[in-house]
């Protein structure tokens, strides 16, 4: 009783939220705000959709076409739904109380990188097989591209949350965001695309994909731990 | 039942100086907070009321003097301060797009303990609604829940906890912080409403700043 204890009672120390914590929370949020999963997914699918009457409907140039033009459009949808990555909790303050538990800010983004990818990059490459066939895609280059998409809208889900974190305290960051994050994005739309085109052409494509592979890796490792630093620098301004 | 000495003491600020875009907005600053005390930041807006408090909980680093948690100094002591620490800012941190039922027991707390957290706050009949659908005062409501939480941590820092509060709203934080003082807590915070708590002291940021005088350590204040 007479002996002081100069630290604070250990008893209260709180642990905070765990990863799976985050991300649940991440997604229960994602879900209630479906208009922020719906648009990227209208805005692929219009924007493809229009391709044809902009271009004429020549089933070989469209084929042509259909690896790229499916890859960069799926790299700007997933570019126009990270602008709000971070804002909200940004302005509600709760960025703020996640710098301040125990454990590091990489998880609180990695977990909402990971609910990005799965509303918008993952529909994204489910529904591309339809829109290959809209664009008269060769029919060898589907699992390619499907496979192709999964791992590559992930990475930039990743790549894309170090463009939000840094631009978060801005009040229209739109350019700017697109200025950090698409010279980010060229090697995965190298790879992604490089894939398809070779599959389509009958060669092996596991190469391509393999690098798209240790791209997803290098970026789940790097991203977040780039992301959480940017979030401490537009915090503290 | 422990009682906590009241000569503890919890966080120790010498010589403080911080800036801001540049600015130097005080300078000198020295106070140390014990166990079961209250300190209330005073100071005219733009003093560098919310700056001293964020550079306390460790998210500005722009500053230059010696803080002490506990006795060992920052940036060390920063991860232990804030095992302890339970900071309410200006953004209160309330999720928009959740319930404030959730916003709880995502900080933490257990059903029940927070489905009384927001019975104290005058909240009862709103567990369910989404907190963008409440209005500033009931988010406000909704954020100070947390220092009702059974399983509050030791050191509460608060800015500005009193704005969009009603006077009953008012009397029952008051009422909080007197137990939390009571059970041994500390308590920092800002506000430019007088607020009648036993053992709170004042530091005037405005004594400090840079501007006003010639004598940079000139105006000591003792607190307790």
């Amino acid at each position: 009783m007479s002996t002081v204890d100069v630290q604070m009672p250990v008893s209260e120390v709180r642990s905070g939220p765990g990863f799976m914590a985050l991300f649940r929370i991440e997604m229960l949020l994602a879900l209630r705000k479906r208009a922020d999963i719906a648009n990227p997914l209208l805005f692929f699918v219009t924007v493809l959709a229009l391709l044809p009457l902009g271009v004429g409907p020549e089933p070989e140039l469209l084929a042509k076409m259909a690896p790229g033009m499916i890859w960069v459009m799926a790299l700007l949808a997933t570019m126009l739904s990270q602008e709000s990555l971070f804002r909200g909790d940004f302005e509600d303050g709760t960025l703020e109380q996640l710098t301040l538990l125990p454990q590091p800010l990489y998880f609180a983004v990695l977990a909402k990188s990971l609910v990005h990818w799965i509303a918008t990059g993952l529909p994204l490459a489910l529904l591309s097989p339809l829109l290959a066939l809209m664009l008269n895609l060769p029919v060898d280059g589907y699992v390619c591209l499907l496979v192709s998409l999964l791992l590559g809208t992930a990475s930039l889900s990743l790549i894309g949350a170090i463009g939000a974190a840094l631009t978060v305290a801005l009040r229209r960051p739109g350019l700017l965001l697109a200025l950090i994050v698409m010279p980010l994005y060229v090697p995965v739309l190298i790879f992604g695309t490089g894939a398809v085109q070779a599959a389509i052409d009958g060669y092996a494509y596991s190469a391509q994909l393999a690098i798209l592979a240790a791209l997803l890796a290098a970026a789940a490792a790097l991203a977040p731990l780039a992301a959480a630093g940017a979030i401490r620098i537009s915090l503290d301004n | 039942m422990s009682v906590t000495p009241k000569s503890q003491v919890v966080l120790q600020v010498s010589d403080l100086a911080c800036e801001r875009d540049g600015r130097r907005l005080f300078e000198g600053l020295r106070f140390s907070l014990q166990a079961g005390a209250a300190i209330q930041i005073k100071g005219s807006n733009g003093a560098g009321k919310t700056t001293l408090l964020r550079t306390l909980i460790g998210s500005s680093s722009d500053f230059s003097g010696d803080i002490l948690w506990c006795g060992t100094p920052y940036p060390q002591a920063l991860s232990a301060m804030r095992e302890s620490l339970l900071y309410i800012g200006h953004r209160g941190g309330v999720r928009s797009g959740l319930t404030p039922l959730e916003n709880l027991t995502w900080y933490g707390a257990g059903q029940e303990d927070a489905l009384k957290a927001l019975d104290k706050v005058d909240l009862t009949g709103f567990e369910d609604s989404l907190c963008h659908s409440l209005s500033a005062g009931q988010n406000r409501r909704v954020a100070l829940a947390r220092l009702f939480l059974s399983n509050s941590p030791r050191l509460w820092i608060l800015d500005e906890p009193l704005t969009a509060l009603d006077v009953v709203g008012v009397a029952a934080l008051e009422e909080q912080m007197a137990v939390h003082l009571y059970s041994g807590g500390s308590i920092l915070l800002t506000s430019h409403q007088p607020l009648s708590l036993a053992g709170l002291s004042e530091v005037n940021l405005s004594d400090y700043s840079v501007s006003e005088s010639f004598d940079d350590f000139g105006g000591e204040h003792v607190d307790s």
